[in-house]
Order: structure tokens, then C-alpha cells, then sequence
């Protein structure tokens, strides 16, 4: 996993609650067997006017001017803004794989999805909980200013604006940690065999119909 | 010893080790796996050049993307080639790590959150997961459970554990005689209207009261497999004697001695009298209404008699945006009677409701009636192979065939159209599933979900009616 610290880079607003992972990742496209790709059918339904399919080439296709994502002055953003319970629904870690391979590596919202949320980390992005009033005024800024830019520290825990303002965020130790050392989650696990052996045998010993093999 | 909630003494009955900041590890007793949230897993325990920690805790499946019309050539007969080589992936990932599994050829084969529960691979006291969200349905046996991601999938396979950090403890307590009409579903979906879709973000909720104890266990897996539409991962109910009764001689199930020790200890899997919960909320059914969402979020829900409700009384500007962006989605206006909207299609079926009292219930409707000329398709997906056999042994499958319904193989098929199942751009679809977003049931698709009565008598009448001015006739 790509390890996270500091990033700086173009926001760009989307401004709607309730975002699931069906629109951030249509089922059509859970179909691959892969982890990466995913990037181009990201909001796959928005962001085209044709039917996306598996496969397609996508510089044929039918952009839909209108979806945010697809106007020029938001091409290259990397933190995404949007509203509350961003990620509910299925709990499809494509989702997260599509906004990675996309080039999202912070998305900024008063409240995720649980599943969602836990997801992010496991692929190198932060999902960032701010007040809903900031959020507000950073909706109002993204509008008024092209260009708009945001600079992330994980270790601080802070957002920074162009205006030099800062916000700061909360998140678990433990997620910071893995995240800022782009640690893998089994390995960390497995330093705990032996609890783990010791805790499944008194299990069995307890409840031995749950190892009914 | 301080007072527990149930969700408290499955989660300290699992507990492997827990780090300073709360975050633990948790042991896993049951994974379910099925095609799409597993390659990817799969691959990684191939690179890394691991083996399942615990291969016979897994039961695989494939159910999202297998067709529902004709199986005779097997997995071979998938015209889409993307599919088939998903449940191909699924069936030698499956071998290749000694993983118990239900082919498509197998007659148990099915949706995972019906088929586990009907083996008795889920039983209560357990902690459970799945790839999927819709996991929270076990928890109506009294177990932990809930979805996970892909690398959560891959986690468990290799570690048998979770990393997890403890949610909060809700109580959604349900009172009162559930009236004639009224259904699980309907229940579940007037909490979701109350709770609303992000209300349960951060807890377990335990559903308990009168009316959840008058359900059947199947209801109460209708129950808990919506938690999630409200936000919160686990959803999960106490045992009774309706739970041990459920379980009792299925195959996964424990025998013999072991039998006893279970039941005994399962007397356990109850929130203590003075255990506290985080939050506690109270819901009166014997005024709930059946329901039907109106819009593009679980949340969006009328009773049938109500009307699509009005953006322009909404004060909330983020709220009332969103429900104008949902009715332009869904191609209503404002105080539309929910009784006179008309539908295209209609789909019974889902981890929500396509167990063998669903059809039943749905087939008592559509019993010498017909669907409506105006309705373009019908379809019963039955839940798994064997609610499939039982449904046709007790003739279910001809009263629906009569009505004008088809009758389908096992899966997901139109709860979410991965496979060849689905609706079309502006469709509209009474369907008995549980998400009604954009483009769910196919992209411009427009769903709205009710009861699986509900769903039969829209087919018949061709627009949405109230199941309570049927007259069923006794089956
Ligand atoms: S029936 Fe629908 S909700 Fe249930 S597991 Fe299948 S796709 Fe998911």
C-alpha cells in the first residue's frame, strides 16, 4: 500500500450526500477479477451519457459536460469534497480502488460510510471527517476560486487552505500509523500467531461445534 | 460483573488481543465467500504466497452474477463472458485452497445470506462476515456479523481474524401487535424512514420488543439485512425459542451432545436487564403502514395510503436538493398518490425477501389473479435451490406461472443486474430487494421497494395498491 504523510493538491466539489458505492463504482465493472482499472468507470454513470460497459474503450465514449469531475478548471484533482455518508451501500472495496486509480488520495465530508470508510485505508486514502460548517465554507471556496487547492497533513492531522487556514481532523492511532507507514495489515496480524493459536484453542474447547470441520 | 448488551458479550467472546487505541483482533468463526469480493483476495494470498488460516471456517458460493434462466450447460452456459470467468475464478480459487463450496451445479447453491442460514453454517453466538454488506442478516440468529472489504476477505482468509474497532450499542426496540398486511419489511423499511440512511452509522443495533419477537426467524432476517441500509454494520437479535427451533437438524448444525452444550450455552445470547446502550430508540408498529420508497435512498419512504412528499416543505437545503435530484431520478412530482404510480416490472427475489415465506406470502396474493397486461415482466427468484424445491413441492411455482409470473433459478439476479436481469432506462419496478439507488436494478432504472405482498399485488393491479384491500384466499 502507497504510505500517505503530506499531500497538496486540486480540490473538487461534489456536492450531493448520500453518494453510494454504486455510483462511485457501477456493478457492471465489479465484474474483473483484477484490482486496478477501475479508475475510468469511476462514477461511471455520471460521468458518461452512454452505458458503460467492461472492456470499452473510453475515448470513445460520451462525456456528460455537466458532472463536475468532467469541467476543465477540476481536471487533476486529487481531494474530493463532498457530503454526508459518502460510501454507503455495498460494501464493494472497489469503490476505494476506483477513486485511487482515478488519482484521489483524500476525500473531505462531514461523515462516511463505516464499511466505506474502513476500505480507504486499506488502499492508501484518507478519509478526512470535518464539521459540517466547514465543509460548507469549503464548498463556497472550491466555487469561487479556480485552482483551488488543499494541503493535507497526516501527521499534523491538519487542513490547510490557500488562505493559510487549518482544520484539524481526528482518526484512530492505529489506522494513522499503517497509513503513514503504508504497512500491510496481515503482516502486523500475523506478529499476533500466538494469541491467535492460543485464543482459537480455548474457542474450541468451549464451543467445539463451531470447528465442526 | 457490569451489566453486557448482546453485542457486548459476542465481541468479548471473540476478542484475540486488543491495541492501545481500542482498535482489536477479533476471531472470525464463519466467512462467507462469493464471486466478486473474493478474486481479488484470492490473488493477494497467492503473492504473498499464503494459505487460508482455517479453510472448512469458509463457505463459497457464487450468486451475484449466475444466470437465473437456464442452467443446463452449467457455468459454461454464461453468455457473458466477464461473468463466467468470475465464477470460473471463484470454482478454482475454491480448489486450489481446499475451500468448501456450492457450485452452481449444487441444488444448496444460492444467494450466501440465504443459503448459510438455511445450512446452519450460521449459528448463533458466532462472529460471521462476508464481502458484502448485506451480511447484518445473520445477526437475526444471534450472531456478530457484518461485510467486510476485499482486503478484509483476504485478512480472514489468511489470519482468521479482524481488525476492528468496537461500535457503538443501539436498541431499536419494536413494540406492539404488528398489524394484518404488515410484514418484516415493512417494519424495517418504516425505521429506516425514522432513522434515516446515515442513523446507524458507528453502532451495532440490536433489535428487540413485542413485534420482533412475534416475527419469524425469517422475518427477522428481513430485519437485519437492512441495518445496513440504515447505516450501521451489525444488526442482531437475541435468541428465543424460535431461534434454537430454527436451527435445529439443519446440516452445519451442531449434533448429539454437542447439541445440548450449544443450546445451553446459547441461553446466554441476550442483552442483560440492565445492560446500557449508547442510544435507544422506540418504534409503535400497530400504526406502521405497508410501505413503499418513493425516491433514490432507502430513507425515501411513504406508507401506501401517503403521497411522494413535497422538496419545497423540506427546510433542510441539502436535504431538499436531494430530493429534488431523487424525484427528477425517478420521474415523479410532488404529492403523487403512492397508489397511482404505475409500474413496468416486477422483482421477488433478494436476500431480503426470497426465502420460502416471502414466495409463500407473495403467492397467496398472486393466487387466481393475473398480472396486470400493462406489466412487462414478472419474475420470483427463489433465494436458493432448495427454497427453489420446497416453493415447487408445495406448488407455489404453478400458482405464480398461472398469475403470470416467471419462475426463476436462485440469485441475485435484479436486486443488483450484474447478470442478465434487469431494467431499463426510465423502468419502473416494485421490487422486494433493499436498495433502491440510481442505475441499482440497471442504469435509468426506477426502483422502489415494498414487501414481496406488496410486490405480487402491484403486479396484478399494475400501479402500486394497499395489499390490505386483497382478499387472500386461504392457502
Ligand atoms: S441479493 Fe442483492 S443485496 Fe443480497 S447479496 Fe445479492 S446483490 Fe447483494
Amino acid at each position: 500500500m502507497q504510505a500517505f504523510t503530506q499531500h497538496n493538491g486540486l480540490c473538487v466539489p461534489l456536492d450531493r450526500p448520500n453518494v453510494d458505492t454504486d455510483a462511485i463504482i457501477p456493478k457492471q465493472f465489479l465484474k474483473s477479477i483484477k484490482r486496478s482499472g477501475f479508475g475510468a468507470n469511476l462514477f461511471d454513470e455520471w460521468r458518461y451519457l452512454d452505458r458503460g460497459e467492461p472492456g470499452q474503450e473510453v475515448s470513445t465514449r460520451k462525456i456528460n459536460p455537466d458532472f463536475v469531475l468532467n469541467q476543465p478548471r477540476y481536471a487533476g484533482a486529487s481531494i474530493l469534497l463532498t457530503r454526508d455518508n459518502f460510501g454507503c451501500g455495498s460494501s464493494r472495496e472497489h469503490a476505494p480502488w476506483a477513486l485511487e486509480d482515478y488519482g484521489f488520495r483524500t476525500i473531505i465530508a462531514p461523515s462516511f460510510a463505516d464499511i466505506f470508510y474502513n476500505n480507504c485505508f486499506k488502499n492508501g486514502i484518507l478519509p478526512i471527517v470535518l464539521d459540517s460548517d466547514i465543509v460548507d465554507q469549503l464548498f463556497k471556496q472550491v466555487a469561487a476560486n479556480e485552482g483551488y487547492a488543499l494541503t493535507i497533513d497526516l501527521v499534523a492531522q491538519t487542513v490547510t487552505d490557500p488562505a493559510g487556514q487549518q482544520f484539524s481532523f481526528t482518526l484512530d492511532a492505529f489506522r494513522k500509523h499503517c497509513l503513514l507507514h503504508g504497512l500491510d495489515d496481515i503482516d502486523l496480524t500475523l506478529q499476533h500467531v500466538d494469541a491467535i493459536k492460543s485464543f482459537e484453542q480455548k474457542h474450541r474447547a468451549a464451543s467445539p461445534w463451531l470447528f465442526a470441520d | 460483573m457490569a451489566a453486557k448488551t448482546l453485542y457486548d458479550k459476542l465481541w468479548d467472546a471473540h476478542l484475540v488481543h486488543q491495541n492501545e487505541d481500542g482498535s482489536s483482533l477479533i476471531y472470525i468463526d464463519r466467512q462467507l465467500v462469493h464471486e466478486v469480493t473474493s478474486p481479488q483476495a484470492f490473488e493477494g494470498l497467492r503473492l504473498a504466497g499464503r494459505k487460508p488460516w482455517r479453510a472448512t471456517a469458509n463457505l463459497a458460493m457464487p450468486d451475484h452474477n449466475v444466470p437465473t434462466t437456464d442452467r443446463a450447460a452449467g457455468v459454461a452456459g454464461i453468455t457473458d463472458p466477464v461473468s463466467r470467468l468470475q465464477v470460473e475464478t471463484l470454482d478454482k480459487n475454491c480448489v486450489d485452497f481446499a475451500i468448501p463450496e456450492f457450485t452452481m451445479a449444487d441444488i444448496r447453491q444460492g444467494i450466501v445470506h440465504v443459503v448459510s442460514p438455511e445450512q446452519g453454517a450460521t449459528l448463533p453466538g458466532m462472529t460471521l462476515v462476508c464481502g458484502d454488506s448485506h451480511t447484518s442478516t445473520h445477526g437475526a440468529l444471534a450472531a456478530l456479523a457484518h461485510g467486510v472489504g476485499t482486503s478484509e476477505v483476504e485478512h480472514v482468509l489468511a489470519t482468521q481474524c479482524l481488525i476492528q474497532k468496537k461500535s457503538k450499542n443501539m436498541r431499536i426496540r419494536v413494540e406492539g401487535k404488528i398489524p394484518i398486511g404488515v410484514t418484516a419489511k415493512d417494519i424495517v423499511l418504516a425505521i429506516i424512514g425514522k432513522l434515516g440512511t446515515a442513523g446507524g452509522t458507528g453502532y451495532a443495533i440490536e433489535f428487540s420488543g413485542s413485534a420482533i419477537r412475534e416475527l419469524s426467524i425469517e422475518g427477522r432476517m428481513t430485519v437485519c439485512n437492512m441495518t445496513i441500509e440504515a447505516g450501521a454494520r451489525a444488526g442482531m437479535i437475541a435468541v428465543d425459542d424460535k431461534t434454537i427451533d430454527y436451527v435445529k437438524g439443519r446440516p452445519f448444525a451442531p449434533k448429539g451432545e454437542d447439541w445440548g452444550k450449544a443450546v445451553a450455552a446459547w441461553a446466554d445470547l441476550h442483552s442483560d436487564e440492565d445492560a446500557v446502550f449508547d442510544c435507544e430508540i422506540v418504534l409503535d408498529v400497530t400504526d406502521i403502514e405497508p410501505q413503499v420508497t418513493w425516491g433514490t435512498s432507502p430513507e425515501m419512504v411513504a406508507p401506501i395510503s401517503g403521497c411522494v412528499p413535497d422538496p419545497q416543505r423540506e427546510p433542510d437545503s441539502v436535504k431538499r436538493s436531494g430530493m429534488q435530484r431523487a424525484l427528477e431520478y425517478i420521474g415523479l412530482k410532488a404529492n403523487t398518490a403512492i397508489t397511482d404510480i404505475s409500474i413496468d416490472k416486477v422483482f421477488i427475489g433478494s436476500c431480503t425477501n426470497s426465502r420460502i415465506e416471502d414466495l409463500r406470502a407473495a403467492a397467496a396474493v398472486a393466487k387466481g389473479r393475473k398480472v396486470a397486461d400493462s406489466v412487462s415482466l414478472a419474475m420470483v427468484v427463489p433465494g436458493s435451490g432448495l427454497v427453489k424445491k420446497q416453493a415447487e413441492a408445495e406448488g407455489l411455482d404453478k400458482i405464480f406461472a398461472e398469475a403470470g409470473f416467471e419462475w426463476r433459478q436462485p440469485g441475485c439476479s435484479m436486486c443488483l443486474a450484474m447478470n442478465a436481469d434487469r431494467l431499463e432506462p426510465g423502468e419502473r419496478c416494485a421490487s422486494t430487494s433493499n436498495r433502491n439507488f440510481e442505475g441499482r436494478q440497471g442504469q435509468g432504472g426506477r426502483t422502489h421497494l415494498v414487501s414481496p405482498q406488496m410486490a405480487a399485488a402491484a403486479a396484478v393491479a399494475g400501479h402500486f395498491v394497499d395489499v390490505r384491500d386483497f382478499t387472500l384466499e386461504s392457502r
